[in-house]
């Protein structure tokens, strides 16, 4: 968490929050990401690395989620967007 | 057709065998969904050869090109998003670059994508091969707002980079004219690439000082540390063996205290990117809604897009029905029935057990798959469109939540969508799946999938038995299929795999205009692919059949495929089968739709016409409607067999599969005959 917070100086003391818990049309910073070996480079070389902004484009019910981030949009089930851990943009 | 492309293929071997020794091996890597394909296609033609790579279930697409007076060897790699050991695309991918040492690596890099792009080429940037960036979909990029100077780029990168719009043909000269002069040596080549974050820097330059003397040739030594240092299996692996236990004790110590170098890694490449997008891209993206948004509100929606999947599922039916099914017809009638009839002329004075073998065997059987063409074509046609465009991502997002239902994910959704025109590229297409045990139970379910062969047998059969209500059936058959597919399914994954589950990640691509190009080549190569596999072994399992139903006697009624008939028609007997129903059910294993050529030989009408009034007035409705089921469920076809084998890799898993299908289908079997009568038939 060091490393993470070297990262972002400037963020708010806002609580850090799973992807999911994100409606559509928020925005967050990326803080951590928990998750198995395979999954996190796979979600690394997409481009969830710390810092980066993610804005949801889409959020329903139970099912898979809709983010844009860095120029691309990735669909990403609902078990892996718990795993990412955002501060929400104000 | 075929012999065209045999010679072609064996031209392109005789080619590359003969200049393999001094012609310039080049490597095309890239993203998926960057154009790859489309670029391999313009390079090489049909003159490429398409295989596995070793020992895997991956494809290998090898070529040749002519440029300048030389010819170049062209392998396409596997679409890879970076170079660490997440999936088995990737480990090929760079073990090629690695290992063959190919004179020149192109990347393929999406303009419109260019950040998330740029990150495979911050990894092989760090890798002593020379590369080019070939910069394509410059259009789109520009459709979408970006701005992008390829000679800044360039600059900052220091390797050469050439602007491209591969689906217009635009920048290729130029793209070969630069991997002529980098192969040759004639321009500066400079590579600048990311350097690690300074807070893992030092322990970077630890590791790589540690395993200086124990590296295996030819891994780079700082690219080993540095995939160490992300945790990469496949390296750590190596340098476990390579390393003394001593040694190594003391490099995984320090791994483990690093063991969030990754995100470090990652971060630092990204950092790279931004420092060369910051370059290069002179007017960023403007925040206008672009037509992939759009579209994507209602493909994407969880109502609508399900909606708009079964709209299109629908209309592809309904294609492949209303033009592939009069085509088949008209070719079964006006170019096999006369080669059949020309054959038998021919052969008048020959034996007649010769004469039978060709046209009841070869020519009937072969013929049956000759047919089956037009289906074929319409049906990869308009799904490798839907793959093209970009819908196929959308298909397999809208399909997810269902597909959590048997423990798999949307991606698994993608060859099961294929499996409705023919299971045999359904079962090779769930390669896309990255876990073994989701391709697993993919493959598995694959098959209870109702392909057009299936359908065509029900096409034939529900209006003979029902008349006006035959639509309707094969709607209920239909869904029968599918929800014993998902029964199934769901107890495989509990019982079989207990529940365990991979992550769904997917890159959403762009929409984009198909490009008939590619789309061509993938039905060309699907085709193909379908003809020699189910070619030969059609060929074979049909010769097979017509020997045991001529053989001893030369009469069908006391042959051995009635005798083996009769000693499992009590099995049938539970489902209302007298030993004909029985044999044309056990004839489907060759290939689905030869229920119907057995069911008009057993029961003696010469035509289809006539057949169909003979079942309906011999086969009570509840008996054909057993057999309908049984049909759809049944073993999969011998083809579909072969290449659940070839993929899992498994006699265990394949024969699973076919016991699984065969107590699957009777018990339905059973369980509909006893419906029917009860509910009055």
């Amino acid at each position: 968490m060091q490393t993470e917070s070297a990262v972002l100086p400037d963020t708010l003391a806002s609580e850090a929050c799973p992807l999911s818990t994100l409606s559509a049309g928020e925005r967050g910073t990326l803080v951590a990401l928990t998750g198995g070996r395979g999954a996190l480079g796979k979600m690394a070389s997409l481009g969830f690395t710390p810092g980066v902004e993610i804005a949801v484009v889409q959020n329903v019910g139970r099912g898979p989620l809709i983010v844009a981030l860095r120029g691309i949009r990735v669909a990403m089930g609902r078990l892996e967007a718990r795993q990412v851990q955002v501060r929400r943009c104000v | 057709m075929m012999s065209h492309c045999a010679s072609d293929t064996q031209t392109a071997a005789a080619l590359s065998a003969a200049i393999a020794e001094h012609s310039p091996m080049v490597a095309l890597a890239g993203q998926p969904n960057v154009g790859k394909s489309t670029l391999f296609n313009i390079l090489t033609g049909l003159n490429q050869h398409v295989g596995n790579w070793p020992g895997k279930t991956i494809e290998r697409k090898e070529g040749v090109y002519a440029f300048g007076g030389a010819t170049c060897r062209l392998a396409d790699l596997p679409g890879t998003y970076s170079l660490t050991a997440n999936s088995m695309e990737e480990v090929i991918a760079r073990e090629f670059i690695i290992r063959e040492q190919p004179d020149v690596v192109v990347v393929v890099v999406d303009a419109a994508a260019l950040e998330r792009s740029l990150y495979l080429v911050a990894e092989l940037i760090a890798l002593p091969t020379r590369m080019i960036v070939a910069l394509n979909m410059m259009d789109v990029a520009e459709q979408e707002g970006y701005h992008i100077e390829p000679d800044a780029l360039q600059a900052a990168l220091g390797v050469p980079v050439v602007p491209l719009v591969a689906t217009k043909n635009v920048g290729v000269r130029e793209l070969l004219q630069a991997i002529h002069q980098v192969a040759r040596d004639e321009i500066p080549y400079a590579p600048k690439p990311p350097q690690i974050r300074d807070d893992h820097r030092a322990v970077l330059n630890q590791i790589t000082t540690r395993i200086a003397e124990w590296t295996p040739a030819p891994y780079p030594r700082a690219w080993v540390a540095l995939k160490l240092l992300e945790g990469d299996q496949e390296i750590t692996r190596m340098m476990q063996a390579a390393l003394p236990a001593d040694q190594w004790e003391v490099i995984y110590a320090i791994l483990r205290a690093h063991d969030d170098a990754l995100m470090a890694v990652a971060g630092g490449r990204y950092e790279w990117i931004g420092r060369m997008i910051r370059a290069a891209v002179t007017r960023p993206r403007a925040g206008q809604i672009g037509l992939t948004e759009r579209l994507d509100r209602w493909a994407a929606h969880p109502l609508w897009g399900i909606a708009l999947l079964a709209g299109i599922l629908g209309l592809i039916f309904w294609l492949t029905f209303a033009i592939g099914t009069p085509l088949q017809n008209w070719l079964n009638a006006s170019v096999i029935a006369v080669l059949a009839q020309a054959a038998s002329a021919g052969l008048a004075g020959a034996p007649a057990w010769l004469s039978s073998l060709v046209v009841n065997g070869l020519i009937g059987g072969v013929g049956s798959v000759l047919a089956f063409l037009p289906i074929m074509v319409i049906f990869f046609a308009t799904m490798g469109a839907l793959e093209d465009i970009g819908y196929m991502a959308r298909a397999a997002y809208v399909m997810d939540s269902f597909m959590h239902l048997m423990g798999l994910h949307g991606k698994s959704f993608l060859p099961l969508f294929l499996g409705f025109g023919c299971n045999v590229p359904a079962v090779m297409g769930a390669r896309v799946i990255e876990s073994r045990r989701a391709r697993l139970l993919t493959i598995l379910v694959t098959p209870l999938i109702p392909c057009t062969a299936r359908m065509a047998v029900v096409a034939f059969l529900a209006p003979a038995f029902f008349g006006g209500a035959a639509t309707l059936v094969s709607w209920g058959l239909v869904v029968l299929s599918l929800a014993t597919l998902v029964g199934v399914g769901v107890v495989t994954n509990r019982v079989v795999f207990q529940g365990q589950r991979s992550a769904f990640i997917m890159e959403m691509p762009l929409y984009h205009r198909p490009n008939w190009r590619t789309i061509g080549v993938l039905v060309w190569q699907r085709i193909m692919a379908f003809f020699k596999k189910a070619g030969t072994i059609i060929l074979a399992f049909t010769l097979g059949v017509w020997a045991l139903s001529t053989l001893p006697t030369g009469q069908l009624d006391s042959s051995w495929l009635a005798d083996l008939g009769r000693l499992i028609e009590p099995v049938g007997r539970l489902m209302g089968f007298d030993w004909r129903l029985t044999v044309a059910l056990l004839s489907s294993f060759p290939a689905k739709e030869n229920s119907i050529a057995t069911l008009g030989v057993l029961f003696g009408a010469g035509k289809e016409g006539g057949l169909a009034n003979v079942l309906a007035a011999t086969i009570p409705p509840s008996t054909a409607l057993a057999f309908l089921a049984v049909q759809l469920l049944f073993i999969p076809c011998m083809a579909t067999v072969a290449t659940i084998r070839q993929e899992t890799g498994s006699w265990r898993w394949t024969l699973f599969n076919m016991a699984m299908q065969l107590v699957v289908s009777l018990t339905a079997g059973v369980v509909v005959y006893h419906l029917a009568r009860l509910i009055g038939g």
